[in-house]
């Protein structure tokens, strides 16, 4: 099948890959491009365990053609934070033990950076909402969103005034 | 030498037994930098992929490969035929049966491995799978057990039907054992002359333990020095090795098995998959690696189920309320081949747990396994071997006795429990259960949750219910069970004759830092951190300086893995016991340095001190440091050890739980109002880590008692392969649960521990069932079979009437 190369940028940095039509984002952010955070469980779009951030929407890239992302603002977890200063998100779910094997996790967090820029102040039952397309077979959830809820407290606690959106800002520092 | 720090700080520091220590594995899953079996990638390496069976029963008559082969990419396409002169067309499984590892001549299950293509990347792999034609002529299937073993088609014509099996005389063609505990005569007598008796008949339904990372592997034989290595989701690292020795003939220590990061695996990466026999022959054949990784649609319809036992049951009693006697027989439904995951002389596991955390004088338990036409398994999902199918049998029939006295099923339980001075306790079906105090755990759960205020409010709303204002009605779930965990002793418990025992060996680094390696495996339960606050507590030396690994079988110490709650009784045993042979010496090197007698210093937190004068003391790593850098007469040098450790019986941890919840009527959506769980686990190594993984097995409960389902068609079409179809919760359907515990140590265990991994799920199961039966029970339920889905839950509303 033909090759094309496309081009996108990830985790702020622009890349050409080249790929088939017929290759899912997913194995080219994974086997193509390094990036290996986000996971492949259902390859149906039902688990969440690929999710990665497009153009300001969470996007399960196990139902995504690469070819589909030519332009495209990705962010991965790769993205979010590193070693020196992990992404207030990151450091909620270690404190709150909201991770076990940790399969879901890079997706899991990926989505609730999304949830948070979209609602930076969410109830339980929004942010219960806001991950149902992310499962995990570990936690139960409940340290999970302990860790969101705690992550969104914190992130509006270092605020400066309550119109600005955090979780965007929080991310642009990360990257 | 000056000495500021108090002692509490010194404890504090440690960071050891009892302290919700954060986790050293969080700092590279919270940033993506897991390294799981997919994440794999070696220069060369080919992709594997499967044509599988689209029939559940049929012969085949030709398979063609020509096309597949003449697709470019495409590298080799096996089939039976390819592996048969070697040996490896079948492999045996962990419960004496064998299984095809492609097929051979039939095809025994839908989705059954056919021909294992092998081309340059996955899309190639895919295509070629559509290019492979079999052609197949269709059997008569058979997906009911019952119908099995009435039915003149034969299953498996490999087997003669006239010889025994692993585990016995088969009874027809279709049988795979008969496996039966206690009396069952004197059982009978109790039974019928009993003044009360009460029946039911249940069917825990088949599942699948579906952990978010489907099974896979990537093996590579090099060829130059003639070793294979093999990386997989492996549960059991240390087995697999000895078993692909075994079935190709490489010598073992030719064989390197590694388990990296694995996704969860609750069962599902205990046994050995076609998948793993294929890419090592495939590696083998093509010189370079191979990697091979089933997609969710292959994890649901072909690695090991779970369940899938018919069960019925007779449990007599006085008239007070006291259980005189109990009989169980089981049909067992293994599917097409015997694949379960149990030691090997206990066919249907610990279901000889079943007479629970009651002081039952006499039990019997019958269990018939059969074969049909379904996928191969029969593994403990996030239990020990069937005890969750033995802990469900027993509560519901606790609730059915319950039913039948008009008593209450709170009171019942009291009534009935071992009580705390008959520890140990032997059981009517042949268990020691090491130790417990279930009165106090039940106690205390009833006063938590106000069980008396909940009947009351309970029946207030039957009330209303039956005045017609309201739809909704409310159901109280109890359960109370006992888990056994911790196989097992070597005397009674093996895996392919590889005794089940546990290791750790541990290495103290001249600066008192350490390395410790165990035979077990985590898969997301947190070893890393939990075995080295056991180690930190026993040798002194802070959790955050001791590095743990597992799952390389070339470094690790020989062990049986992970899997049935057994990492805490056995390889965290072994880990206090390594720590005491660290403590002996360093306490012989403490005395030479303080020049006092070895009796005459005792270890303190982190340091030998000499008795009665604390001021004079050696560091954990001063004497570490000392064992490296100079002679000690009588000593040699270095500071490491090993313990293999053989338990000397199960452990039983156990929990009361509670689930208060509500259930509308008109659409059979049941929602948890309250689900109140408490554990004891004996002495708690990590309170935080304890609690994660009650919420987790909880979850898991509540998935398999309201929907999660293995299910097929009379054709043997699996309808339940996707995630659309398999019931997993999101954080929408999932509670916050309340938890709580008591402390029980076990009197055996170095260090008092029970596990605590599936006890959630174990007792979760039953509490969720009996919440759903226990709304209904005020209008006649007696028993109606899991999973409790909107549909069945209206189903059973509709059946009693409820919408006249």
């Amino acid at each position: 099948m033909t090759k094309q190369i496309i081009t996108m940028t990830v985790n702020g940095e622009v890349k050409e890959v080249i790929a088939e039509p017929r290759e899912l984002l997913i194995y080219v952010l994974r086997e193509k491009m390094g990036m290996k955070g986000p996971h492949v469980g259902c390859e149906t779009s039902h688990c969440g365990a690929c999710t990665v951030d497009i153009d300001g929407k969470s996007v399960k890239s196990c139902t995504m053609f690469a070819v589909q992302a030519e332009g495209a603002n990705i962010t991965t977890i790769e993205g979010l934070g590193n070693p020196d200063a992990l992404h207030v998100l990151q450091q909620n779910f270690k404190e709150h033990h909201g991770l076990q094997c940790g399969y879901c996790t890079p997706g899991m967090i990926t989505r609730a950076h999304r949830l948070l820029i979209e609602n930076p102040n969410p109830t339980e039952e929004e942010v219960r909402f806001g991950i149902a397309g992310n499962l995990c077979r570990c936690t139960g959830y409940q340290n999970i969103v302990k860790s969101i809820l705690s992550a969104a407290a914190e992130m509006n606690a270092a605020r400066p005034s309550s119109s600005d959106a955090i979780g965007q800002k929080t991310t642009e520092a990360a990257e | 030498m000056k000495d500021d720090v108090t002692r509490e700080d010194r404890v504090s520091n440690l960071k050891g037994l009892g302290c919700s220590r954060k986790r050293v594995e969080d700092a590279r899953f919270t940033q993506g930098k897991g390294n799981y079996i997919d994440d794999m990638q070696m220069a060369g390496m080919l992709t594997g992929d499967f044509v599988r069976s689209p029939y559940a029963h049929a012969r085949i008559k030709s398979i063609n490969i020509d096309a597949a082969m003449a697709l470019d990419g495409v590298i080799a396409v096996l089939t039976a035929k390819d592996l048969e002169p070697l040996g490896l067309h079948w492999m045996p499984t962990l419960a004496g049966d064998k299984q095809m590892v492609l097929a051979d001549g039939k095809v025994l299950f839908q989705g059954q491995e056919v021909a294992f293509v092998v081309a340059k990347d996955r899309y190639i792999a895919s295509d070629a799978v559509e290019l492979v034609e079999v052609e197949y002529e269709e059997l008569p299937v058979l997906v009911d057990p019952f119908k099995s073993m009435q039915s003149d088609v034969v299953l498996r014509e490999d087997l003669d039907p006239k010889a025994p099996g692993a585990h016995g005389p088969r009874k027809h063609h279709n049988h795979i054992f008969t496996w039966e505990v206690g009396d069952e005569a004197g059982t009978n007598a109790v039974i019928d002359d009993a003044d009360i008796v009460a029946e039911a008949s249940m069917y825990y339904h088949r599942t699948h333990p579906c952990p978010l990372e489907p099974c896979g592997c990537v093996a590579s034989m090099d060829k130059v020095n003639g070793k294979l290595t093999l990386w997989g989701t492996f549960q059991a690292p240390h087995v697999v090795r000895t078993v692909a020795s075994l079935l190709s003939g490489i010598e073992e220590h030719n064989i390197r098995v590694v388990s990296p990061d694995i996704g969860g695996g609750f069962g599902n990466k205990v046994g050995v998959y076609p998948g793993y026999i294929c890419s090592i022959v495939a590696s083998i054949v093509t010189g370079v690696p191979v990697k091979w990784v089933e997609d969710r649609m292959e994890n649901l319809m072909s690695t090991a189920f779970a369940r899938d036992y018919w069960m019925k049951g007779k449990i007599s009693a006085t008239k007070e309320g006291k259980i005189t006697g109990l009989h169980c027989h089981v049909t067992a439904d293994h599917g097409a081949f015997d694949a379960c995951a149990d030691p090997t002389k206990f066919p249907a596991g610990f279901m000889n747990i079943c007479t629970g955390s009651y002081d039952i004088p006499i039990a019997y338990l019958g269990v018939d396994g059969v074969y049909t036409n379904k996928a191969p398994g029969g593994v403990s999902y996030r239990c020990s071997f069937r005890v969750t199918e033995a802990v469900y049998f027993i509560e519901r029939m606790i609730e059915v006795l319950a039913i039948e006295m008009n008593m209450d099923a709170a009171e019942l339980r009291r009534i009935n429990f071992i009580k705390k001075e008959q520890f140990p306790y032997n059981s009517a079906l042949g268990w020691e259960y090491d130790s417990g105090d279930y009165h106090t755990a039940w106690d205390k759960a009833l006063k938590a949750v106000d069980y008396d205020g909940l009947r009351r409010e309970q029946a207030e709303r039957v009330a209303a219910f039956k005045r017609g204002e309201t739809r909704t009605i409310m159901g109280i779930g109890l359960s109370f069970f006992t888990e056994i965990v911790g196989a097992g002793p070597v005397k009674n418990c093996d895996i392919l004759g590889m005794g089940m025992f546990d290791s750790c060996e541990i290495r103290i680094h001249p600066t008192g830092s350490a390395v410790a390696r165990l035979g077990t495996i985590s898969q997301g339960q947190g070893h890393a951190t939990t075995f080295a606050q056991i180690l930190a507590s026993e040798i002194g030396i802070s959790a955050d300086s001791i590095t743990i690994e597992e799952g390389d079988t070339d470094t690790a110490p020989y062990g049986l893995g992970t899997y049935g709650s057994r990492s805490t009784p056995v390889a965290g045993a072994a880990a206090a016991m390594v720590g005491r042979k660290i403590r002996a010496k360093a306490q012989m090197i403490a005395a030479y340095l303080l020049e006092v007698h070895d009796d005459d210093v005792e270890f303190d937190v982190d340091r030998f001190v000499v008795k009665g004068a604390p001021e004079r003391f050696k560091t954990m790593g001063e004497i570490a440091y000392a064992a490296y850098n100079q002679a000690i007469p009588g000593l040699e040098p270095g500071l490491e050890a090993v313990s293999y450790y053989d338990p000397p019986n199960m452990t039983y941890p156990f929990g009361a739980y509670v689930c208060v919840m509500d259930i509308d009527v008109d659409t059979g959506v049941p929602t948890i109002k309250r689900f109140y769980a408490l554990d004891d686990c004996g002495t708690r190594i990590n309170p935080m880590v304890i609690e994660g993984q009650i919420h987790g097995g909880l979850t898991e409960a509540l998935a398999v008692a309201l929907g999660q389902e293995i299910a097929y068609d009379d054709m043997g079409n699996c309808k339940t392969g996707t995630l659309m179809d398999f019931f997993l919760p999101t954080a929408w359907e999932v509670p916050n649960y309340e938890t709580d515990f008591t402390v029980t140590p076990s009197p055996h265990h170095p260090i008092g521990a029970k596990g605590v991994g599936e006890s959630p799920h174990v007792g979760g199961v039953p509490c969720f069932s009996n919440a759903v039966q226990d709304a209904f029970r005020p209008f006649g339920n007696r028993h109606t079979n899991m999973p409790h889905d909107h549909w069945r839950i209206w189903k059973t509303a509709n059946d009693l009437g409820l919408h006249d």
